[in-house]
């Protein structure tokens, strides 16, 4: 087994990063894949949180790395999903506790035991970004359907391509149905037209994921959801499937339009 | 002279940060000089601003990144990398560094023969799309193809042609230049100056077309671009 490094990156806060982490760990290790998701925002950490796992934190990223304990001790195994672990960050030091050097070398003494690693990235484009892509072999970068977003999305893909990592890959989340419908959301093709880069997630936006996020119950445990669907389908894709479209189920110009750019974008 | 060949590393201070000028020699052992340099006087280099000048050597994105994060290490921000190399300088603009001190004529200015000759006529050709945060800054003309995204930056003493869709500030002419035009496939520019004139693109009317911007008797003007009839 030789792990595929993914690292979760935004730019922007609270765009979805660690949701999207959470849920993508949580659909590949449902898949039986076996799956370790790294939080990566030391001092601000967030995925033990949204995965449930808050209260069985022994070891951390930190202690891993300047060797206060062996990885396996900083592992945390999901109770629901055997094959998913969660190494989680260090709450009381900050990014510079850790070095690029430092996350790659943890990542090629995972690789051997894993299928997929996934790096929940921190905000900004400091060091704590800088550490998160160090190993990667993909990234894939989340943005919302709103021009802020989606600027730092931009700086964030320019970054990822200087440091020669090869195009990230598009996750645009919370996009809302709604507004879809009554059509004054073109945001999305106009995302996808300025990005220029392959999407492989479209995440429409729902309550249920505030609830899910409390609770530490993602949202893809849950079948029936559309959101948990959508997450569910950017496994796929990173597996290598190619799944249609259909997240956002409205007959509109909006699919239509984003169709021809996914025709004109693969040419 | 008996003094051995080892690689010199100069220090000198301009503004709030330091110009570090390396010397001749294997960039491995450029780097190890650099850094024996940076752990004898810590105190000094901790929290530094620091400007490299790296002389005629060629620098790739790997060596420049790994640079900068070991220079961080040591609590030394990279913030500028100044070269000779055409390369060197746009892995430093890829980087986010900035690749000039910011007083425009330094003595290596003068020292380029070449450029100065062809001052208001050389070009460089960006065959790339232009994301957020990315600067050009270039004496001459500017041709991109590919675009130009909100966020994004050109500042030619030339023209500035774009093919493909402009979106980001651009600025033509800027050393004061008001022959200098912008041209590009879909134009729609952040803001958009040719030497000391500023304007902002209109929302856009009926369909996307190529459009030249130039001034005209003191005004910005944007009109249809048939590159046949040849601008100006």
């Amino acid at each position: 087994m030789t792990a595929t490094v993914v690292t979760i990156t935004s730019g922007k806060g609270g765009v979805g990063k660690t949701t999207t982490t959470a849920n993508v760990g949580v659909a590949l290790a449902a898949e039986g894949l076996k799956v370790v998701c790294i939080d990566a925002d030391i001092g601000l950490r967030n995925l033990d949180v949204v995965l449930g796992l808050e209260n069985r934190i022994v070891y951390d990223l930190v202690d891993a790395i300047e060797g206060r304990c062996r990885l396996r001790q900083a592992m945390i195994r999901d109770k629901r999903l055997p094959e998913l672990y969660l190494i989680p960050a260090a709450q009381t030091r900050d990014k510079s506790a850790v070095s690029p050097s430092d996350m790659v070398r943890l990542c090629d003494e995972l690789r051997p035991d894993f299928d997929w690693i996934l790096i929940d990235s921190p905000a900004g484009i400091e060091r704590g970004f800088r550490n998160a892509i160090a190993p990667a072999d993909i990234v894939l970068v989340v943005t919302n359907p709103e021009v802020s977003a989606v600027r730092d999305a931009d700086r964030i893909i320019g970054l990822v391509e200087a440091e020669e990592k090869g195009p990230p890959r598009l996750v645009i989340n919370r996009v809302n149905t709604h507004m879809v419908k009554r059509g004054d959301m073109l945001a999305a093709t106009d995302v996808l037209e300025l990005l220029a880069i392959e999407l492989v997630g479209l995440v429409p936006e729902d309550e249920s994921v505030v609830v899910s996020t409390n609770r530490g119950l993602p949202v893809v445990l849950d079948g029936k959801l559309k959101v948990g669907q959508a997450f569910a389908n950017i496994a796929l894709r990173l597996k290598g499937e190619t799944v249609a479209f259909t997240e956002l189920d409205v007959k509109s110009d909006f699919l239509h339009r984003l169709s021809k750019m996914l025709r004109a974008g693969g040419e | 002279m008996l003094v051995a060949k080892r690689v010199t590393v100069q220090v000198k201070g301009v503004g709030d940060g330091l110009v570090v000028l390396l010397g001749e020699g294997e960039w491995q052992e450029v780097q190890r000089a650099l850094f024996a340099h940076i752990e004898e006087r810590q105190s000094f280099f901790s929290g530094a601003k620091v400007a490299l000048d790296v002389g005629n050597r060629i620098l790739y994105a790997g060596d420049m990144g790994t640079l900068r994060d070991r220079l961080a290490d040591r609590g030394v921000s990279l913030w500028a990398v100044i070269g000779n190399s055409p390369t060197t300088e746009s892995t430093a603009q890829m980087l986010g560094l900035a690749t000039r001190l910011s007083t425009p004529k330094s003595e290596r200015a003068a020292s380029r023969n070449l450029d100065s000759f062809l001052e208001g006529e050389s070009a460089i050709l960006l065959q790339r799309t232009l994301r957020s945060g990315f600067k050009v800054s270039f004496s001459g003309h500017v041709v991109v193809v590919g675009d130009v995204n909100p966020g994004a930056e050109i500042v030619a003493s030339g023209s500035v042609v774009v093919w493909g869709c402009l979106r980001g500030v651009v600025h033509a002419g800027a050393e004061g230049n008001e022959q200098a035009v912008v041209c590009a496939l879909d134009l729609t520019p952040t803001q958009l100056r040719i030497a000391g004139n500023i304007s902002v693109a209109p929302k856009r009317k009926g369909k996307i077309q190529p459009e030249m911007v130039r001034v005209h008797e003191g005004q910005v003007v944007a009109e249809p671009w048939h590159p046949k009839e040849g601008g100006r």
